[in-house]
């Protein structure tokens, strides 16, 4: 067993939350970029050359990217032969969380109680924590900001399995043509198909993890995915909702099995400020 | 265009959707929360912290302001979620929204029927934005953290007429120029 004291868990989420707030992914600026040469609506050309202005100030350290700092998203990959001590892995990722946002002044956006009292935690937790057991004496961290306003415009469709491969992307391109520019576009359109109900919403979610573009690497998801980004920029919606070519910057597409009565469709929009971190230990 | 606040009728008469517009004056800022409390106080016939006439509420929640700096980064939230209160604040005076995102259309009546205006910022363009903003001060519902009432000193700060008195939205507009078949 390999030992790893927890206070190194914190550590990491709370250095990762700071990160990604300000220094977005090169592949996101290399596709905000390439939307930039493609748009042809005078709007658009305004709206993503503000949008890569702010990616330079952000990254000088004073300004996050976007005021929405996030739910804090932890994916956690933990290898089976490593031994946690000196606290446990929940407490642990909670803990990054407030020295994180509160260190480096990223937004408290969690209320406790989520339709009453909605009072404000103060230090942005609890996170979100999604992990899994996998062989190895490593712990992979990767944390998510994941802002309000596009998460907002998630959609599960429980769709019929005789909807098919047309019912999937009329399904996913209606979610995006009725946020319009609700969730800040252009985005990047995460879409899990298959599973329960609760798996394809995680796969939608997960998608976005996948370097901006990076086709699936099946070539009949690849197609699924180069459809859908076809149909979606074909609504005009254009950046930040005021008429263009660009409304997504990427579809993301990620399968799994099913029920032989059902066909889950689970769509998570990203914003253009697609933030993640990640580290190894 | 550059606009100066408060807002008279006068000034939102010539504004059409798809405008750009630079703000400098005072703006306040106020989102889902302070929306709630606002509406409450009229509901039981308070004062409110501010007087509503002319003015124009930036739909926002900046982050912390690190030292040294005016305010945190300060881009528009959903203005969706306001919906349900925005018609009441123009009843009172209210004249210009900013924020990002699609409105109700009782939202789009109320508009025309007290003649006001809703603009628009890029979202997630925060940090940059929030280089337009010279002073910031907290006025009321601290407690909110991220979410109290604030009242801004602006200069130039860029925002695009949606929605404008006439029934003019930028939105439909542009979508419809730029959609194929």
């Amino acid at each position: 067993m390999r030992e790893i004291q927890a206070s190194q868990i914190t550590e990491t989420v709370a250095r990762l939350a700071i990160e990604a707030n300000h220094f977005l992914g090169e592949d996101v600026v290399a596709a905000l970029n390439k939307a930039r040469a493609i748009e042809e609506s005078p709007q658009g050309k305004d709206v993503l050359d503000q949008l890569l202005k702010n990616v330079e100030i952000a990254k000088q350290g004073a300004f996050p990217l976007c005021q929405d700092t996030g739910l804090a998203v932890v994916v956690v990959e933990l290898g089976q032969e490593v031994h946690l001590v000196g606290g446990n892995l929940n407490e642990a990722i909670h803990a990054g969380v407030r020295k994180g946002y509160t260190d480096g002044y990223l937004r408290k956006s969690m209320v406790g109680q989520p339709f009453s009292q909605r009072v404000n935690t103060r230090d942005n937790t609890p996170a979100t924590i999604h992990t899994d057991v996998v062989p190895g004496d490593k712990v992979k961290i990767i944390v998510m900001p994941k802002g309000g306003g596009c998460e907002n415009m998630s959609a599960l469709g429980m769709l019929k399995p005789a909807d098919g491969r047309q019912g999937v992307l009329d399904f996913v391109t209606n979610v995006i043509d009725k946020a319009g520019s609700n969730p800040c576009p252009p985005t990047i359109v995460g879409v899990g198909i298959g599973g329960s109900a609760d798996q394809a919403m995680w796969l939608a979610k997960k998608s976005l993890l996948r370097p901006v573009g990076q086709p699936n690497p099946e070539e009949e998801y690849a197609a699924l995915e180069r459809d859908l980004l076809e149909r979606i920029n074909n609504l005009g919606i254009g950046p930040m909702g005021l008429g263009g070519r660009i409304t997504s910057l990427a579809a993301h597409v990620l399968v799994t099995p099913c029920h032989i009565a059902s066909m889950p469709v689970g769509v998570n929009v990203q914003c253009h400020s697609a933030r993640y971190k990640e580290a190894v230990l | 265009m550059k606009l100066t606040t408060p807002l008279t009728n006068e000034t939102v008469e010539k504004l059409h959707a798809g405008d750009r517009v630079e703000i400098t004056g005072t703006i306040y800022v106020g989102r889902d929360a302070a929306h709630k409390r606002l509406v409450e106080a009229l509901g039981r016939g308070e004062e409110l912290p501010m007087d509503m006439t002319g003015q124009i509420i930036y739909y926002m929640g900046p982050s912390p302001t690190k030292p040294g700096n005016v305010i945190g980064s300060a881009g528009p939230t959903t203005s969706g979620r306001m919906d349900k209160f925005a018609p009441r604040l123009m009843e009172i005076g209210l004249k210009g929204m900013i924020g990002k995102g699609l409105r109700a259309q009782p939202v789009k009546d109320a508009m025309k029927k007290y003649k006001a205006v809703y603009f628009a910022a890029t979202g997630g363009a925060a940090a940059l934005i929030a280089q337009r903003i010279k002073k910031a001060k907290v006025i009321a519902y601290e407690e909110l953290g991220a979410e109290a009432l604030q009242k801004l000193e602006v200069e130039d700060f860029p925002v695009i007429v949606v929605n404008d008195m006439y029934g003019g939205d930028a939105y439909a507009e542009g979508k419809k120029q730029y959609a194929r078949k």
